[in-house]
């Protein structure tokens, strides 16, 4: 119970900081409302909410998750409420409740992003946003905006500057091959922050129904079997932020994390904050469980504040692959 | 929603209860908030690759234990979540109920039975399954009414099945005069005995069982159309909004769809 004091657990969000590195990760988390039946949600460091587009959408048909050897397989589709709908039902209610918000937003085009932005900048309740830029975009016949450094820039610039005031954390897909490059053009564009990383592409096959196993085909991998992935994405954008490549700005870290030492792996690897995804659920008490364990990791190691660990992992290596 | 209890359980008692085990757990707090239809998510034991979770029907509540029906015997200590979902109605007066379970499906209906003796209504079972051997629940429907009727569809116990389910429950229900249907059963014959049901003014309460890799709400995983009361048609989580339906709301012809006429279904699926 001491160690309560000892370690402190503040940590950035864009230039500001809040009272831990503990999120939700976009989807995993709904919009609160059956998460806090298991963890009192301002307890959370931020939420960060299902990924919301400009319309309602039902979303795909099922099956949509499945599981995979130490990972799950999701293609859920773009089912959230709209705008309008997140305006009216579900903003209020985190609000009122006093949770630091982080609304993840999507879209196919450039002013999709813009549209919601505008709309939700200066909202009671909404202490950031998070741009998916894992929707497949028209703009670039369907690949997702997040492979590309150009339409990616575009995407930060506009948000940003309909909201200049509130944190936006641009969120990257770990299996592009350019997310070092994606990475630093967004930060170019304004980007307060990285998100990192949105599920890889994947697929299973139902052997029996001989098809793949998820209705939609093609799904993102999640949980502990994309952890080494996700860490060496953060392990590369930190690299290229200490060596002067890009500004240094505040990775929030996702990727199969399920206990305190996976939150403080990604942390030495160089994220300054964590959230938990699929191990909601399995485990929806899990965010409280891991702010616990990764204090006594901290606690154990001789750590007095959380931050002094972010990146720690670097200062014996000089390249980005993490060769001495 | 009661509201769940995340807990370790130990196991208390394992014994065979037709084609699958019943698992006596200890959790006095889950016990306490029980309703028959609600359901337990359960972890895959320590050391599985599967990092979900899977759905179980809790059986009964005694105490401080849960019973709980599973395909094997688990380990000594079952990680839950319990009790989930929304459980089967109560009748605001006394009626007379049609029970309506298939094959280990029909777990849930034996406690809902006591309830609905218990506050007066009269209950009877229809309890169908592939053949003898799975049909479930069989001697403890008997115990509390002499009203069982079996359907296989091989016709190795009971009357057989046939190709017009929907015509012998009808049947089942006028016999009763029944104004209450309950069900614990495929899509199919649920649809029929919906219908048969509709026809007559009964009102049906139907669960659905869906995989649920969550259980509480998270993932979106569970989801199937529903219409709701302003008419409009929408996705829902089995496991919270269900899995116990007005049996007239549920678009039963394409659980695992989404219909044109579905809210938001013109968004196109795009964008995880
Ligand atoms: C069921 C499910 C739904 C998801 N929905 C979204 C979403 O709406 N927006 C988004 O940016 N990422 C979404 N993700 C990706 C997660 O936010 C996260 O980036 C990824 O799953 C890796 O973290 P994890 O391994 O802890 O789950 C979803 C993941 C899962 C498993
Ligand atoms: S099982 Fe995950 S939302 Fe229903």
């Amino acid at each position: 119970m001491t160690e309560r004091q000892d370690v402190d657990l503040t940590a950035p969000l864009g230039g500001g900081t809040v009272p831990n590195p503990l999120s939700t990760a976009a989807g995993c988390a709904g919009f609160g409302r059956e998460l806090a039946r298991f963890v009192p949600l301002d307890e959370l460091g931020t939420l960060t909410t299902r990924t919301v587009l400009p319309r309602a959408g039902a979303g795909a048909p099922g099956p949509r998750v499945v599981p995979v050897p130490a990972g799950v397989l999701n293609a859920v589709g773009g089912h959230n409420p709209g705008l309008e709908g997140f305006l009216r039902r579900e903003l209020p209610w985190l609000a009122e409740r006093g949770v630091r918000t982080v609304v993840s937003i999507g879209g196919h085009r450039l002013e999709d992003f813009a549209e919601l932005a505008a709309r939700l900048a200066g909202r009671d309740g909404v202490r950031g946003l998070e741009l998916n830029l894992s929707v497949p975009g028209a703009a670039d016949r369907g690949v997702p905006l997040a492979a590309n450094p150009a339409l990616s820039y575009d995407v930060v610039a506009a948000v940003k500057a309909v909201a200049p005031d509130l944190p936006v954390y641009a969120k990257l897909a770990p299996d592009t091959g350019t997310v070092t490059e994606v990475a630093a053009a967004c930060v170019a564009a304004g980007a307060d922050g990285l998100s990192m990383v949105n599920t890889a592409r994947a697929m299973a096959i139902d052997l029996d129904a001989r098809r793949p196993a998820l209705a939609a085909g093609t799904g993102g991998l999640s949980g502990p079997a994309l952890r080494p992935v996700a860490v060496h994405c953060v392990f590369q954008v930190h690299a290229a932020m200490r060596a002067g490549r890009m500004p240094a700005v505040p990775i929030l870290a996702m990727g199969g994390v399920r206990t305190g030492r996976d939150a403080l792996e990604f942390t030495l690897a160089g994220a300054s904050g964590v959230a938990v995804g699929s191990e909601l659920l399995r485990d929806p008490t899990a965010p409280l469980r891991i702010l616990d364990e990764l204090r006594a990791e901290l606690t154990t190691r001789g750590f007095t504040a959380y931050t002094d660990a972010v990146g720690l992992a670097h200062r014996t290596t000089t390249t980005e692959d993490g060769r001495p | 929603m009661a509201n769940p209890v995340v807990a370790r359980a130990e196991v208390v008692g394992t014994r065979a209860d037709g084609p699958a085990r019943r698992v006596t757990v200890r959790c006095a707090t889950a016990a306490a908030r029980f309703r028959p239809g609600h359901f337990a998510a359960l972890t895959a034991p320590a050391g599985s690759v599967d990092v979900l979770r899977h759905a179980v029907p809790v059986l009964r509540a005694d105490g401080d234990t849960l019973d709980l029906l599973l395909p094997a015997d688990p380990p000594p200590l079952l990680d839950l979540i319990a009790p989930l979902g929304t459980p089967y109605p109560q009748p605001d007066a006394p009626g007379c109920a049609l029970l309506l379970g298939e094959d280990t499906q029909a777990g849930p209906l034996l406690a809902l039975a006591e309830q609905l003796l218990a506050a007066g209504s009269q209950v009877a079972f229809v309890l169908v399954a592939e053949s003898a051997g799975r049909l479930y629940g069989v001697d403890a429907a008997r115990e509390l009414t002499a009203d069982v009727l079996l359907l296989t569809a091989d016709g190795s116990a009971g009357l057989p099945l046939g190709d017009d389910p929907a015509a012998l429950l009808d049947q089942a229900l006028s016999a009763l005069d029944a104004d209450l249907l309950y069900t614990a059963a495929s899509p199919e014959l649920t649809a029929a005995a919906v219908a048969a049901a509709t026809a007559r003014g009964a009102r049906s309460w139907t669960a659905v069982a869906t995989e649920m890799p969550c259980g509480t709400g998270l993932c979106l995983g569970c989801v199937l159309p529903v219409r709701d009361a302003d008419g409009v048609s929408r996705l829902v989580r089995a496991c919270t909004e269900g899995p116990v339906f007005d049996g007239v709301r549920v678009r039963w012809g394409g659980l695992d769809t989404v219909p044109a006429d579905v809210e938001g279904a013109d968004a196109g699926g795009a964008g995880e």
